[in-house]
């Protein structure tokens, strides 16, 4: 790893400040993705800043059906939380097929969204929940927040402080882990919103990072059921394609994963 | 540039000089002497560096020395009581749960971490499939894992 200055920021104001002031800074969470990276030399920030220390970044508000969760919320705090599992089972289960149980503890849900990585599990369940992407400057919808692979709508210094979402009436998350990474081939959330609002949201697949499938949503509106769905081919042309498995292959897990998330709904 | 920093690790307040990029890994095997924790791929996959922080179990590769500051640590030698072993430690030395040993620290610091969740979580037993499910990050080049599952079972009704 290169050299780099380690900074705890105790507010937004001091996190903001010190990035401004660091010649390439970067904000760090749980690390999981950042370190790794720098380890490879694949990243070199010159400063450091740690939101863990931040005062109510981390945290699960539940009102109702309104859930708002800090970003340096950890993933095992994701899975393990009561009042969460209650209004949104399907989150609380994502979290907790994350990586593994040392990963859970100091990997945050800011820190993943914030990274974008194709393969990644929140940004499905941010997309088929209609999640709000809260940052020390404003309000972005998820639909807007994801921009494509590693890409998002994260301005330089942009600090993500927690993500808020409606509790849906029925949903579930199912993935095809990697065998080996256990990061997603294919991981589909799908979200009933009541009233013929249906999300589908697809991580792992798709070569632009994660993306909703309309075609499904609109099926699923009128029958929610995994028959309804049967029929909906993914074209391959959009899929990712590398040694763990061909576009084609991709394409079809689309249709398995979301076939068995709707059947898992209920 | 380099910083002082202070941890508990293993019930003892230590204080060292780390640069930004010292792993806590690097601090414990390096600047204190605690080699029980190994690096074993050093890429966050295997678990060999699993230590406790705050009372979670942690990859210290994969953390900064400076992001562990003020922490409460625990390592693999902080375990035994004297020299009465922990008993996690005593069901992987009685169901032969290790070959070469490599792999074993991690897998036992993971080991009380799961036992100590799922007490917390409600207990309950622990299966096999669980306990399996559990070790994701923990990786053995030796033992197949068999004998790994039924030292943490037993380590699990002794704890
Ligand atoms: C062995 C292993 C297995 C894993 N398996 C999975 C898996 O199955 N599924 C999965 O989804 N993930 C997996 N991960 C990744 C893990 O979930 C990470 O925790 C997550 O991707 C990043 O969160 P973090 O808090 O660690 O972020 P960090 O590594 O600290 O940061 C990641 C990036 O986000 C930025 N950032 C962090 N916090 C914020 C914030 N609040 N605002 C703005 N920017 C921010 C950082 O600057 C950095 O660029 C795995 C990781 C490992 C090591
Ligand atoms: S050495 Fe840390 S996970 Fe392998
Ligand atoms: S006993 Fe040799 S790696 Fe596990």
């Amino acid at each position: 790893m290169y050299q780099t200055n380690y900074h705890r920021a105790s507010s937004l104001e001091e996190a903001a400040k010190l990035f401004k002031k660091g010649d390439d800074a970067k904000f760090v969470s749980g690390g999981q993705t950042l370190i790794p990276t720098m380890k490879q030399r694949l990243a070199a920030p010159t400063d450091l800043i740690d939101l863990r220390h931040i005062k109510g970044m981390s945290g699960i508000k539940v009102s109702g059906k309104k859930v708002a969760i800090g970003a340096a919320t950890t993933h095992y705090d994701v899975s393990t939380n009561g009042k969460l599992a209650a209004v949104c089972p399907a989150l609380a289960a994502l979290a907790s097929h994350i990586g593994d149980p040392a990963v859970r503890h100091m990997g945050t849900i800011g820190g993943s969204i914030a990274n974008n990585d194709p393969a990644a599990d929140y940004p499905a369940a941010m997309l088929a929940l209609g999640a709000t992407i809260v940052t020390n400057k404003r309000e972005i919808e998820a639909d807007k927040f994801f921009k494509g692979m590693f890409e998002t709508a994260l301005k330089d210094g942009e600090i993500i402080t927690a993500v808020a979402f409606a509790a849906p009436t029925r949903a579930a998350y199912v993935k095809y882990p990697n065998p080996a990474s256990r990061y997603a081939m294919c991981g589909v959330f799908v979200a009933d919103h009541g009233k013929g609002d249906i999300r589908v949201a697809v991580t792992g697949a798709g070569n632009d990072g994660v993306f909703r499938h309309r075609a499904m949503e609109k099926a699923l509106a009128g029958n929610f059921s995994a028959d309804a769905i049967a029929s909906i081919a993914t074209s391959a042309d959009d899929m990712l394609s590398d040694i763990h498995g061909d576009a084609a292959y991709r394409a079809h897990l689309v249709n398995v994963m979301a076939r068995r998330a709707v059947a898992q709904a209920g | 540039m380099t910083s002082k920093i202070s941890m508990t690790v293993n019930g003892r307040q230590v204080e060292g000089s780390v640069e930004g990029r010292t792993l806590l890994v690097e601090f414990l095997r390096e600047h204190l002497g605690l080699t029980g924790t190994h690096v074993g791929c050093d890429t966050s996959q295997c678990g060999a560096c699993v230590v406790h922080v705050d009372g979670k179990a942690v990859k210290s590769c994969t953390l900064l020395a400076a992001a562990a500051d003020g922490g409460d640590v625990v390592t693999i030698e902080g375990l035994a009581d004297g020299t009465r072993l922990h008993p996690m430690q005593t069901a992987f030395k009685e169901n032969h749960g290790l070959q070469c040993g490599f792999c074993t620290p991690g897998m036992i610091m993971s080991a009380v971490d799961l036992v100590n969740r799922h007490k917390s979580n409600g207990g309950g037993k622990l299966t096999e499939e669980k306990i399996r499910a559990e070790l994701e990050g923990n990786i053995c080049r030796c033992t197949g894992y068999h004998n790994i599952v039924k030292a943490i079972e037993a380590g699990a009704k002794a704890m």
